[in-house]
């Protein structure tokens, strides 16, 4: 087998291009064919995870009890924007049952967000940490946070982001609420120039809200230590960024720290860095010598782990009569909360549709509430209800088909790098979903049905990077009775990883699915994988999973090779044999061979290739709403979504369907439903529980027809696969709004769509 | 990938991730300083709330336990009991991932006293299991795929188990309404309702 070697690997994690050097092999079995058979994958699997799920033996970080074990309650900022002039913790230490506090006062200065700390004084939110408590019952720490004595200095707040960017508004920051102090900003052609050769511009503001992520399973870790060995159980997303964080905050050796996370109940972005309370658990574990459980609650979870930031994006575009767009100019500002993170939302606009002058100037403002963090297709949920708004706007403009405008439109490659994509299957997708929906059936005049509920129909495009890339490896072991154990630094977060993995090794080593099993999510045992977020893990994972099992294949040959006394040449392996291609009598069974050769088990390792260069790797799609408007009431109802998508090969048709149906409600919820509230006089959060923050139910859920437009694409990696959960939400809510313009001939502007923003727009 | 992104100055969510987690200020100070504090605030610790005497079944077996009047119900299942099946979710009767049967009607476990279940029969979703082997309805959200991260997979079982067991062959409309109060983030809604489908027709 030829060395393998290290590359610099690019690609795009959520938004971002994320850049590392990643070990990549120089030799790969040939990628499977777009429309290759394959025995398992694909097919719809039934998830091997599935029988700890229902039975309720699936042990998440909220379930671990471990003896002796303390449990830990933080103590969080009631107000918004906040100095600790003094903390007295003596009531509370008194009380019977309590193991310890921790404030500001008996820590060390850890830093955190870059400039502020794990116990900050300057409390710059309401949700802050001020103390944790630690004590024998969840109970107990509870009562002890309301017996701390805070005697806090209030300082004037700000909660909005136009009103943050004034020179008046309190400041978070010395140097000022504009992150960086200025905006992004990008542009190629020139887009004054453009818009001078329109026939028509319209320009027009959008709103987004800010939405929370609100994951089934709350924040919570229980860490252990062993001397000066740390073992972490976290509900999260990125084990790796775990154990990083946690030893560079506790300044230890990595190999100090294990974290491990077999289950998670959800995280949709929230779950992607290491968190504070997972680092006071350890200096409170530290200091009382037990184990130590924390959690947050649903309040804390409203207010405190992160957030989608809202939009007020200003869009103005420029088209001729036969409908090429000759220029697109975004202006946008977001609250990104009170610590750093980004609101930008212009990709859609940049990257979607083929126009030649663009020009985007976005903002990302600091307020006195809760950071934002990545949150399922962060930027583009928002990006593309504007910029599908302002294309349904323009095509009724000059009398043109939303769909044949979009067509008109077509980008045939990479808008901002200005190279081919690897593969667009978009036309296939509009194709599928216009006949499904009833497109022809559309009333073209927007508005016109009879009666009080009025019907309408809607659609928007997507794209989304979604191609992962190196680092990512796999470990293969292969048992003396041919079973096999696949391992990789991965996590299953919800989506099927655990299957997908096995049926890739199945596949490849065309064995039973009975015969593999999967173990992820524990830093100690597995190889690196990155953080499960950006739709990269099954793209990223399983062509690390198809090396090792060629890896395998090639190990088992050798020692086949050896053990028959025939060259390796001679042999092939099929089906758990290596068979001598013309002499029955030379073969022999995988587990008689790891037998022979004295072994317990033998290991491969597999790594994921580089992706091709001059290429950019993105998924495709489009979604088209059929709704209803009760033009009395004001309520929307979403009869169907038609979900088409290019996202490269299909693992598990059953698990895919099922992100795919998770995508297309979350859109939908974000659409109508959920909004977080703050009241702007006290800088608090009304919308702090599930009540009140409205989430859809079973009750809620539309018809969903999906359809996959594309085969495998052999350019990306050696199993042609992309991501999916993030596209599968991105169009969504813009597809609504659209088909609500179609009912009621009104264009609402600004999400969620609640009955009162529908009545509005119509009778005001 | 093409490297140069002309014209443009992007924010950076990992600017963040750079300065963040980078360590303690003024060297490493943490660990010495925690092994030299001072020992835990408190000396033994005796649990001296007033305590009630409970009996009720729980998965068919008879429980005598004391507990504090204020122990609510998934207390009582999960931290006395350790059944860790059941889910705290919202923890105020809000999302249905604590719903457990009481005398065979489903009820949000977090939303009532220990108290008030004194006397009845509890059935967590470990108590569908016969030893090892799963329940017909448990297979079929297996079958179905009705669960993502899984979460809230137990209390969307056992709604299903009580809508089964008021309406054993439940109509579309029954099923909707029946699994309406259990809430599924990652919305695995559609597979859920195919997993009830399915289980009522085992």
């Amino acid at each position: 087998m030829a060395s393998d070697k290290i590359i610099k690997s690019r690609f795009f994690f959520e938004d971002e291009v994320e850049e590392k050097l990643a070990e990549v092999p120089t030799e790969e079995p040939d990628s499977w064919q777009a429309d290759e058979k394959l025995a398992k994958v694909g097919k719809p699997y039934s998830r091997i995870d599935g029988y700890d799920k229902v039975s309720g033996t699936a042990r998440y970080a909220f379930d671990m009890h471990l003896p002796n074990m303390a449990q830990a309650k933080t103590l969080r900022c009631p107000l918004a924007h906040a100095r600790i002039k003094g903390i007295d913790t003596r009531k509370a230490e008194k009380l019977s049952g309590v193991l310890a506090v921790l404030t500001h006062r008996n820590t060390p200065e850890i830093k955190w967000y870059g400039t502020s700390f794990l116990f900050d004084t300057h409390l710059r939110y309401e949700g802050d940490e001020v103390a944790c408590v630690i004590a024998e019952t969840e109970s107990i720490a509870e009562q002890a946070i309301k017996l701390i004595n805070v005697d806090y200095e209030e300082l004037d707040h700000v909660v909005d982001a136009k009103e943050a960017m004034q020179d008046s508004a309190p400041k978070l920051y010395d140097s000022g609420n504009i992150r960086n102090g200025e905006p992004g900003t990008y542009s190629r052609g020139e887009v004054e120039k453009g818009f001078a050769q329109a026939d028509t511009v319209i320009e027009d503001t959008y709103r987004t809200q800010i939405a929370i992520h609100n994951p089934t399973e709350v924040h919570c870790s229980v860490v252990n230590w062993d001397g000066d060995r740390l073992t972490v159980w976290d509900s999260t997303q990125g084990i790796f960024r775990v154990r990083d964080g946690v030893a560079n905050s506790l300044n230890i050796p990595l190999n100090s720290v294990r974290v491990i996370k077999k289950y998670m109940g959800g995280g949709f972005g929230s779950k992607l860095e290491a968190g504070k309370y997972t680092v006071m658990a350890a200096l409170a574990a530290k200091q009382i010598g037990r184990p130590v459980r924390i959690t947050l609650d649903r309040k804390e979870m409203n207010l405190a782990v992160g957030n989608r930031p809202d939009s007020v994006q200003t869009l103005k575009g420029g088209v001729k009569k036969d409908g090429t767009l000759t220029a697109l100019f975004h202006h946008s500002y977001g609250a990104i909360g009170a610590h750093p993170s980004n609101a930008q939302c212009s990709w859609p606009l940049k990257s979607m549709y083929k126009c030649d002058n663009v020009k985007v100037e976005e903002y990302s403002v600091y307020i006195n509430a809760g950071r934002a963090r990545p949150f399922r297709a962060p930027g583009h949920v928002q990006g593309f209800f504007a910029l599908e708004s302002l294309l349904d706007d323009l095509a009724e403009k000059i009398n043109m088909d939303p769909l044949e405008f979009r067509l008109k439109n077509y980008a045939d490659k990479d808008q901002v790098y200005n190279i081919p994509y690897t593969s667009k299957v978009l036309r296939e997708a509009y194709q599928k979903g216009a006949d499904a929906i009833g497109w022809q059936n559309r009333s073209e005049k927007p508005g016109s049905g009879r009666g009080p509920v009025k019907r309408g129909i809607g659609m928007s495009s997507q794209i989304w990077w979604g191609g992962g890339g190196p680092p990512a490896y796999a470990t293969l072991k292969l048992n003396r009775d041919g079973t096999l154990r696949v391992i990789a630094g991965t996590q299953d977060i919800g989506t099927g990883t655990y299957t997908f993995m096995a049926q890739v090794a199945a596949e490849a080593l065309e064995l039973p699915m009975e015969k593999v099993e999967v173990i992820l999510g524990d830093t100690a045992v597995a190889p690196y994988c990155g953080a499960s977020g950006g739709s990269t893990t099954a793209p990223s994972v399983s062509p690390a999973v198809r090396n090792a099992a060629e890896n395998m294949k090639a190990k088992l040959i050798s020692g086949a090779a050896a053990h028959l006394e025939v060259p390796e040449s001679q042999l092939t392996y099929q089906k758990g044999m290596v068979n001598h291609k013309t002499n029955t009598d030379k073969s022999i069974a995988i587990d008689q061979l790891v037998r022979e050769m004295g072994e317990q088990v033998m290991v491969s390792i597999g790594k994921r290739g580089a992706n091709p260069e001059g290429y950019m790797i993105n998924t495709f799609g489009a979604q088209f709403a059929d709704v209803q408007v009760d033009t009395e009431t004001g309520k929307i109802r979403v009869n169907k979504i038609v979900a088409a998508h290019d996202i490269g090969r299909v693992l598990n048709v059953k698990t895919l369907e099922n992100q795919m149906h998770g995508g297309v409600i979350q859109g939908l919820s974000f659409a109508l439903m959920e909004e977080r509230v703050i009241d702007r006089y006290t800088g608090k959060v009304v919308t702090f529980n599930m009540h009140d923050y409205k989430m859809p139910t079973i009750m809620d859920m539309p018809d969903i027809e999906m359809f996959i437009v594309s085969g495998g694409d052999p350019k990306i990696s050696s199993t042609g696969v992309k991501g999916v959960g993030e596209p599968a939400m991105i169009p969504t809510p813009a597809a609504i709004a659209n088909a609500v313009y179609n009912a009621i001939g009104v264009r609402i502007k600004q999400l969620p769509m609640t009955p009162d923003k529908v009545l509005n727009a119509l009778y005001r | 990938m093409a490297k140069n992104k002309k014209n443009s100055r992007s924010m950076s969510r990992r600017d963040f991730m750079k300065g963040f987690g980078s360590g303690v200020v003024g060297g490493s100070i943490m660990l010495q300083t925690l092994h030299a504090a001072p020992p835990p605030t408190t000396g033994t610790f005796k649990d001296e709330s007033n305590r009630v005497e409970l009996t009720l079944k729980v998965n068919g077996k008879l429980v005598q336990t004391k507990i504090t009047p204020h122990t609510t119900l998934i207390e009582l299942i999960r931290d006395k009991l350790a059944l860790t099946g059941t889910k705290v979710v919202c923890n105020h009767g809000e999302c249905g991932a604590c719903t457990v049967l009481l005398d065979g009607r489903a009820v949000y476990s977090c939303h009532m006293l220990a108290l008030d279940a004194h006397g009845k029969e509890v059935i967590t979703v470990e108590g569908l299991m016969q030893g090892e082997e799963l329940h017909p309805l448990q297979e079929a959200f297996i079958e179905k795929d009705g669960m993502q991260c899984g979460f809230c997979t137990p209390g969307q079982i056992m709604a299903a188990q009580g809508l089964l067991n008021e309406h054993p062959h439940p109509n579309r409309e029954q099923i909707l309404k029946g699994m309406s109060g259990n809430i599924c983030r990652c919305s695995a809604y559609p597979k859920i309702a195919d997993s009830v489908v399915a289980a009522a027709k085992k």
